[in-house]
């Protein structure tokens, strides 16, 4: 697997969330994805950029356009240095959630993308990586 | 601060939303429609989201907050114009929006809203 390009966008505001789903939906568009999975990226994008700000305190967007193969992918990681997550399987069950949010985020981003990793240690922080391919 | 504006049409209000909402914008738009709401006494609200190229969990609350909101006092909200991957996107995701009704566009919304309307005028039959 080979990085075609890359680059990271802070994820400290708000505003950073709407940035990030600009990107994601500009990169989304160069790599031809059908109009359905570029919203499904764009979205899933912005529930984990949400998370990382929200429960992560702040954290950075890491994307990056890979090859593998024939097939080219967007891959985005999400990464704070936050809190941490002490029961994973308890955060990607439906309707969870520890905050004022609807328990969506991260099991919903899940369905939306064909990979899906997370790592988290408590005290260390979270760092969620979503791929689509096309 | 940002404000997405609120027109006015007779009995109704309408709400176009044009720009890719940061969150508190979103926050904003639902307290500005339930003071407009009271202050006007509108009977039916719309929102048009058309331009919108995604709904996250965030804004899909939202949408479901203002359309309980609008009931409590007494109006209707009606979504309309939807595009169908944000649709496609939504009940993925886990949202599906139940308790707000939806239109194709603004023309047939603004039609519900009449329709809703007028039999709740009529009201009961008297016996």
């Amino acid at each position: 697997m080979s990085v075609l390009k890359s680059d990271s966008l802070p994820l400290r505001s708000e505003q950073d969330i709407v940035h990030a789903r600009q990107a994601v939906r500009k990169l989304s568009q160069e790599l031809a994805f059908s109009i359905v999975d570029q919203t499904k990226m764009v979205t899933a994008a912005s529930e984990l950029a949400r998370n990382t700000l929200i429960y992560g305190g702040g954290g950075v967007l890491a994307w990056a356009v890979i090859l593998d193969g024939a097939r080219k992918g967007l891959r985005l990681e999400f990464s704070d240095q936050g809190p941490g997550i002490p029961d994973l399987a308890l955060a990607l069950k439906d309707g969870w959630t520890s905050g004022s949010g609807l328990g969506m985020g991260l099991s919903g981003a899940k369905r939306l993308v064909n990979d899906f990793d997370i790592w988290s240690e408590v005290g260390k922080g979270t760092r969620v990586t979503i791929t689509r391919w096309k | 601060m940002d404000r997405i504006p609120i027109l006015r049409m007779g009995d109704f209000l309408l709400v176009t939303i044009q720009v890719d909402m940061h969150d508190r914008l979103a926050m904003t738009l639902q307290d500005d429609l339930t003071s407009r709401i009271e202050k006007t006494g509108a009977k039916g609200v719309l929102i048009d989201i058309s331009a919108l190229e995604m709904v996250d969990s965030f804004i899909g609350r939202m949408i479901a907050n203002i359309s309980g909101m609008s009931r409590i006092l007494d109006a209707r909200t009606v979504l309309v114009g939807m595009q169908p991957a944000v649709a496609i996107t939504l009940v993925e995701l886990g949202l599906s929006l139940e308790g707000v009704q939806t239109a194709l566009d603004v023309d047939r919304g603004m039609r519900a809203l009449r329709k809703a309307l007028a039999s709740e005028e009529e009201g009961p039959c008297p016996s």
